[in-house]
């Protein structure tokens, strides 16, 4: 918080552009808008902060936790028909829980006769995962969801494949892109990739796409994964917004500008189309990974439209998990 | 049977991992008096020097089965160099002054080292997942172990022999004793004090950093990752009674035990069961477990 209020009432930017944890952005928003200062949250995932409140100078240009859980229960459910035993591992703050309420809902709607044999919720950075790897083991679920990110997801990757719980269960990982950049082939074949919408590997081949891989790779030496393309939508609707308030036009016009809009990205069309057009939904992606000639790819990639993964505007996402997914036996 | 098991196995790893970090906390504050913040910092760098080290070893084509020496020299390393150096460059200044403003010291030198840390190595994760998957595994009641967190379980208990050994049966293990009951009744006595706490402090360190390079290959190493650590250790120490060796073992053990029932049997209250251990205890045994009762000094 005092960083945030540091750059509005201090150093008078412009916009703050910013927050990968939900934690933070459900603490940013009501400030950014006590202080009356445009913010666009780039990464974050809680479907609470525009579900649970509204906002006139908070934007998220990134689709919501939601997409993916609900992807991830369409995937799963796909792949496989005869699924009977769930079990989570996420991690114990806004976006784990989130996405673990979520993703267990939508498989429960898909498919009511589901058991969950256990959801494991470990603290954030908490890095050890014995306890939580033998408790997923003994359930012996089909699934195992994972909203993992950075360090945690891949110190869990590492914890948990040589125990065996990737050749027992199928484990579906929300977030797993980035791990794949760092893991490469010690992900093990089978494992269900997501990366947070149509990002990193499962990205369009266009324009925009090309110039960020590019420019990120020359930058930095490594390729560009889910956080860096939903840094280049922030930036990007960001730049639309304000060639389309035209020059010197104040805050008040970039906001309106910004409100409801489309613009392109280099994982596609956003549309700023929730929340009274706050809010972003974008389509998302699942695949498998295959080990190749020892490099890590993904097959049966499978697309979900943005309409298909993500609640209608002014609905919220427990209602419409519950009320519309299509149930089976 | 075979759930309760699992429990037991869970607990008893995750225990010895707690009790090779906390040992060192432990250790400091029973000879120094110091609430060491900086301990996490130490055990990130553990990390990271055998995240560098094992890389390099491993790389240059060498033997894998090198790579745990590699683990080891890591926490050598680490423990000679920056022990002394913070112990002799800046916390030999503060000896004498209160235990608070030993510990914003001692939170200031985290703060410096969390940034020092990425300074030298970056903002990237590092693996070196190896040395965790050479020793292959085990099966035990249905489920897979790595051997590697059976040799983590006797490298603790290797490191709390040692300590009862050195400190009942050793001339510096009593000496340290001494210096543990009181400080100037052992000047008095003759026995070098700063040089004691010159080892202890390096020796505390090596500790820490053990920790950190056991965990490493088991984890991505990756900055802050020395935060977490910290709040566990001191959940471990205060529970068993700061500066009591004895103590910090128990308090692994509760701890790690509680935390693998949790786990298992009511998931939803794991981060809160360790917690409750530590009010429940402290209201109950208000200096800990261990922790013997002290004179006042007027």
């Amino acid at each position: 918080m005092s960083e945030y209020r540091d750059l509005v009432q201090r150093q008078n930017v412009d916009v703050v552009v910013g927050y990968i944890s939900s934690g933070d952005c459900l603490a940013v928003a009501p400030v950014a808008e006590e202080l009356k200062k445009l913010t666009v949250l780039f990464d974050c995932g809680s479907p609470r902060i525009f579900e649970d409140a509204s906002y006139q100078y908070v934007f998220r240009t990134d689709a919501h936790a939601a997409m993916d859980s609900v992807g991830a229960a369409l995937y799963v459910t796909e792949l496989k028909p005869g699924l009977k035993k769930i079990a989570g591992i996420n991690q114990n703050y806004a976006w784990g829980q989130d996405s673990w309420n979520d993703f267990e809902s939508a498989i429960k709607a898909l498919k009511p006769a589901v058991e969950t044999t256990t959801s494991q919720m470990p603290k954030l950075l908490s890095g050890q995962y014995g306890a939580e790897i033998s408790a997923l083991l003994s359930g012996d679920p089909d699934v195992v969801h994972s909203s993992f990110w950075d360090g945690d997801l891949e110190a869990f990757v590492l914890q948990a494949a040589p125990r065996g719980v990737f050749a027992k269960s199928t484990v579906i990982l929300t977030a797993g892109e980035t791990a794949m950049a760092r893991l490469g082939a010690q992900i093990p074949d089978g494992t269900v990739i997501g990366a947070r919408g149509p990002h990193g590997v499962y990205a369009p081949d266009n324009q925009l796409n090309r110039w960020l891989r590019k420019a990120f790779f020359d930058r930095y030496g490594v390729a560009a994964t889910y956080p860096a393309y939903h840094m280049a939508q922030a930036l990007l609707g960001l730049k639309t917004a304000y060639e389309k308030a035209g020059s010197g036009a104040g805050q008040e016009k970039v906001i309106a500008a910004l409100e409801g809009s489309s613009f392109e990205t280099p994982s596609g069309t956003i549309r700023m189309a929730l929340a009274k057009g706050h809010q972003a939904i974008e389509e998302t992606v699942y695949g498998t990974t295959k080990t190749v000639k020892g490099q890590v790819t993904v097959v049966n990639v499978k697309r979900y439209p943005a309409e298909v993964v993500n609640p209608p505007e002014g609905m919220k996402t427990q209602d419409w998990i519950k009320a519309s997914l299509k149930r089976t036996k | 049977m075979g759930h309760v098991l699992a429990v037991v196995i869970d607990g008893i790893i995750y225990s010895s991992w707690l009790f090779i970090i906390a040992v060192g906390l432990t250790l400091i504050y029973g000879v120094m008096k110091i609430l060491n913040l900086a301990h996490g910092s130490f055990y990130a760098l553990g990390a990271y020097a055998a995240a560098s080290l094992v890389g390099r070893w491993l790389s240059a084509g060498r033997a894998p089965f090198g790579s745990y020496a590699m683990l080891i020299l890591a926490a050598i390393l680490v423990g000679l160099v920056v022990g002394p150096l913070i112990e002799r460059g800046l916390l030999r200044f503060m000896y004498g002054k209160d235990e608070i403003v030993l510990v914003l010291v001692t939170y200031a030198v985290f703060l410096i080292l969390e940034d020092a840390i990425k300074l030298v190595w970056g903002v990237d994760a590092y693996f070196v997942s190896e040395p965790y998957g050479l020793l292959g595994s085990l099966s035990i009641a249905g489920l897979t172990y790595p051997v590697y967190s059976a040799a983590l379980v006797v490298v603790s208990l290797l490191v709390g022999a040692a300590f009862a050994l050195a400190l009942k049966r050793t001339r510096q293990g009593k000496l340290l004793t001494a210096v543990i009951q009181d400080r100037e009744i052992s000047a008095a006595m003759g026995i070098d004090v700063r040089r004691v706490y010159l080892v202890t402090f390096t020796l505390g360190t090596m500790l820490a950093a053990t920790g950190g390079a056991l965990t490493a290959p088991t984890v991505s190493v990756v900055p802050g990752m020395g935060v977490e650590v910290i709040v566990l250790a001191f959940a471990v120490v205060v529970i068993g009674g700061l500066g009591s060796f004895a103590g910090a073992a128990l308090g692994s053990l509760i701890v790690g035990m509680v935390r693998s029932a949790a786990v298992h049997y009511l998931p939803a209250v794991e981060l809160f069961s360790v917690y409750a251990v530590m009010a429940v205890v402290l209201i109950a045994r208000p200096k800990g477990l261990f922790r013997a009762l002290e004179a006042r000094k007027i």
